[in-house]
């Protein structure tokens, strides 16, 4: 009965999205209808929720006479796998996209602000659509309620290497992010209707590209580490499709999160900001149409199907359809830009934007190179991190040498000379950075550049937050404490980059590896430490039993620390999984995988080492550009409070 | 004037940029693709030293394992390639399930890799695998993936 009455809300939700899309895109110049959209894009938000909650209590349930249930979950498995087992799955994790699509829409119908009426209804009907979209593509082509004739006894349970905590989180942070991009879409699509797009119209714009590049940064961050510390998904970055496909969007989002200030401060580059909107949800929709349609062979891969990946390619045309098709009718009725000098704040954002958005093209055509390269006869390829590497690290790298010139320019017109000298200090310790690694490394040119360009962003973030504090008078902490929170997540969230950039290129580049066969009481010297295994026991786990290898790591500080990796053997699937034991220092990682029992040696293991220079710095990074954006959207909620 | 010359460099400086991005990405796209072959190809399709892929189906009871260094065959229903690798085996590496290695070749000498893919999933063929298998009329599945 829950499945059906499921179903019937998430039906009841898709009627309520036409309505709320009909509403507000035919008739956005009356206010009855406006605010009839808004309250149809609130019940949208409630129906859609219902069926989710539904979802859920199916799963905590263990209904297997649900299809969705039965073949991803299993009565034994923990409650944090049931509850996360509603999306860790096709059919749920689009019914959550519907959810969080829905539940952007009725938010921003909730908060109007001082948008003019047109815009905002028209905002809100083109969000009714796009969720609408993706009810229609859940409803009927990934149905999560459809029921199982005969329902089978006990469930097959969740893929093993899912059974970890991150499925909770890492799924819904992407879905914020990607769905998040809906929002700006709407956005650029109401305003294209309007023929309008003005300063009010990018300050509408921003709190939901900071909500969408804040949700990407973290979940992408997050997906890293768990590939990280996961044995055989190649590691935090792989340029692997499914990745990429998360990183064009955040690249793009990353972009409008910068025009749209301009847009806003200057009323200049609305046009670019649209096409940026229309793009981003784009490159969203055809993320998820690479994960969904297994057209790409990823690492990260689940069984697909082709007829689910048409229809989201046909998605993806009708909204980039449209969003370009209006935007070559409409956009040139947008205002006039206003000028400014080449060099200016406005020109180093223009810079950073042109960067960005060459990458995401770069990224683009390395992903689905081989898809065009099969459609026309040339077999199958595939495009690997050497074509990554070579091409986008270059880019980012021109980026980053611009990066901290640009909050040292005013807007309009800037004084390059100033900026440079303030900039100095930071310049000197970049190049003696340069020239140590060179040293140290006897002359390996791309890590030395690489670690450069973080020291420099980094010592250049820090040096905008100290002339920040110069300005005024009065005392040091005083200013400290006034010291306006845009400056402080602009500067994370550029100190971050720097900081994830050191981290990348320290692993990249020097990660050291080895592999060995130890007998318990056996040890090995490697990466400044010795590593002996103490022994090798069987444990027992809520729905598995593991082989667990405990060993000893003596530091060459001569402090001993204790280690362990598993291998796991759950009930319901016939395959182990790994469980790599990580002990993190200053220098970095010293991360262990136990292997197979060696079969002519009794008693020994194939033990697998592997010390990963600086590797936190990476998610340090990431934490510190999440926080960025955080307190981004702080500042600008705060803002919005100031004056009504 | 002046604003005319500003606006000629900066379109200078962006096709300036956008043709080296465009250069990188062609010249990276000829160097670094890597093709799939199977193992009935691998002799006539591959260059010697060529990094390839080569995807099939683990041959039953062809899996050894002497200390760190694992070999076993892959076939395609028509040729056995036998397969040597350093690397750490994927946890969803199977007798009789789909693999895909990626390695060099060296004609006359066992298929050296340094990569064997993993997936998420049991039920999940990897495309070029099931290619192969179809072409060979090996393929016993539903749907194609």
């Amino acid at each position: 009965m829950i499945a059906e009455i499921g179903a019937f809300a998430a039906a009841l939700a898709l009627a309520l999205s036409l309505g709320q899309g009909a509403l507000g895109v035919f008739y956005p110049q009356s206010e009855t209808r406006a605010a009839a959209a808004a309250a149809f894009a609130q019940a949208t938000a409630l129906c859609s929720a219902l069926a989710f909650a539904l979802l859920i209590t199916l799963f905590l349930q263990s209904d297997f006479s649900v299809a969705v249930v039965a073949s991803h979950s299993h009565i034994d498995k923990p409650l944090l796998y049931k509850i996360a087992g509603a999306w860790a799955n096709h059919e749920g994790s689009m019914l959550l996209w519907c959810l969080v699509s829905a539940s952007f829409g009725a938010i921003f119908a909730s908060v109007r602000g001082r948008q003019s009426l047109g815009l905002w209804a028209r905002t809100i009907g083109v969000q009714g659509f796009v969720t609408a979209g993706a009810l229609i593509y859940t409803l009927f082509l990934s149905n999560p309620f459809a029921r199982l004739d005969p329902a089978p006894w006990i469930g097959s349970g969740l893929n093993p290497l899912l059974q970890d905590p991150a499925v909770a989180v890492h799924p819904p942070l992407l879905y914020v992010g990607y769905v998040g991009m809906s929002v700006p879409f709407s956005l650029a699509l109401a305003a294209l209707l309007e023929g309008k797009a003005d300063q009010a119209w990018a300050r509408a714009l921003r709190p939901w590209t900071l909500v969408a590049w804040t949700s990407l940064t973290l979940g992408i961050g997050l997906g890293s580490y768990w590939a990280y510390y996961e044995l055989g998904w190649g590691g935090w970055w792989f340029w692997d499709p499914v990745e990429n496909a998360s990183f064009m969007p955040w690249l793009v989002a990353a972009a409008l999160v910068h025009s749209a200030i301009v847009t806003e401060r200057r009323g200049s580059l609305a046009s670019w900001t649209i096409l940026l909107a229309i793009m981003g949800f784009g490159l969203a929709l055809l993320g998820t149409f690479l994960v969904r349609s297994g057209v790409l062979t990823s690492v990260h891969a689940f069984a697909v199907d082709p007829q689910r990946g048409i229809a989201v390619l046909v998605m993806l045309s009708v909204a980039l359809g449209v969003g370009f098709g209006l935007y070559a009718w409409r956009a040139s009725k947008l205002g006039q830009p206003s000028g400014f000098a080449a060099v200016s704040r406005e020109s180093m954002l223009v810079w950073n934007n042109f960067g960005l958005a060459v990458a995401a093209g770069v990224v683009l055509i390395g992903t689905i190179y081989p898809l065009l390269v099969d459609a026309f006869g040339g077999g199958l390829i595939s495009v690997g991190p050497p074509f990554f590497n070579a091409t986008v690290s270059p880019l980012l790298a021109l980026l980053f040498v611009l990066l901290p010139l640009g909050p040292m320019l005013t807007w309009r017109k800037g004084d390059l000379r100033a900026a440079l000298k303030k900039l100095a200090p930071a310049a000197i310790l970049a190049v003696l950075t340069l020239i140590i690694a060179l040293v140290a490394t006897q002359w390996r040119a791309v890590p030395a550049i690489g670690l450069m360009l973080g020291v420099w962003l980094i010592a250049g973030g820090l040096i905008y937050i100290w002339t920040r504090l110069q300005r005024g008078a009065g005392k040091f902490s005083a200013k400290l404490a006034l010291l306006p929170l845009a400056v402080w997540s602009m500067s994370l969230a550029h100190i971050g980059a720097g900081v994830l950039t050191l981290g990348a290129v320290a692993e990249t580049g020097f990660r050291t590896e080895r592999a060995v066969a130890l007998a318990p009481g056996e040890g090995v010297a490697f990466a400044g430490r010795r590593i002996t295994l103490l022994e090798v026991g069987s444990i027992e786990g809520p729905n598995y039993t593991a082989t667990r290898a405990n060993f000893r790591v003596d530091q060459s500080s001569g402090a001993a620390q204790p280690l362990s990796a598993e291998r796991r053997y759950f009930t319901t699937s016939p395959m182990p999984t790994t469980e790599v034991g990580i002990l993190s220092s200053i220098d970095g990682d010293l991360y262990v995988a136990l292997g197979e029992q060696v079969r002519e040696t009794q008693g020994a293991w194939t033990v697998r080492l592997y010390h990963n220079p600086l590797v936190h710095l990476i998610f340090i990074g990431v934490i510190l550009m999440t926080l960025g954006g955080g307190l981004s959207l702080v500042a600008l909620a705060r803002k919005r409070k100031a004056a009504p | 004037m002046r604003r005319r010359n500003q606006r000629l460099m900066i379109i200078g400086v962006a096709g300036a940029v956008l043709a080296l991005a465009a250069a990188l990405t062609f010249a990276g796209l000829r160097d670094s693709v890597v093709y799939f072959v199977a193992p009935s190809e691998l002799a006539t399709k591959a260059q010697p030293g060529q990094r390839v892929r080569l995807g099939g189906l683990v041959v039953e009871g062809t899996v050894r394992r002497e200390g760190t260094i694992t070999t076993f065959a892959v076939t395609d229903g028509a040729v056995e390639v036998l397969v040597r690798t350093h690397d750490e085996l994927p946890d969803l590496f199977r007798e009789g399930q789909g693999v895909v290695c990626e390695g060099q070749y060296v004609p006359g000498q066992a298929f050296e890799a340094d990569r064997v893919l993993a997936k998420h999933d049991e039920n999940y063929m990897p495309r070029e695998v099931a290619e192969a298998l179809k072409q060979r009329g090996e393929w016993k599945g539903g749907a194609t993936p």
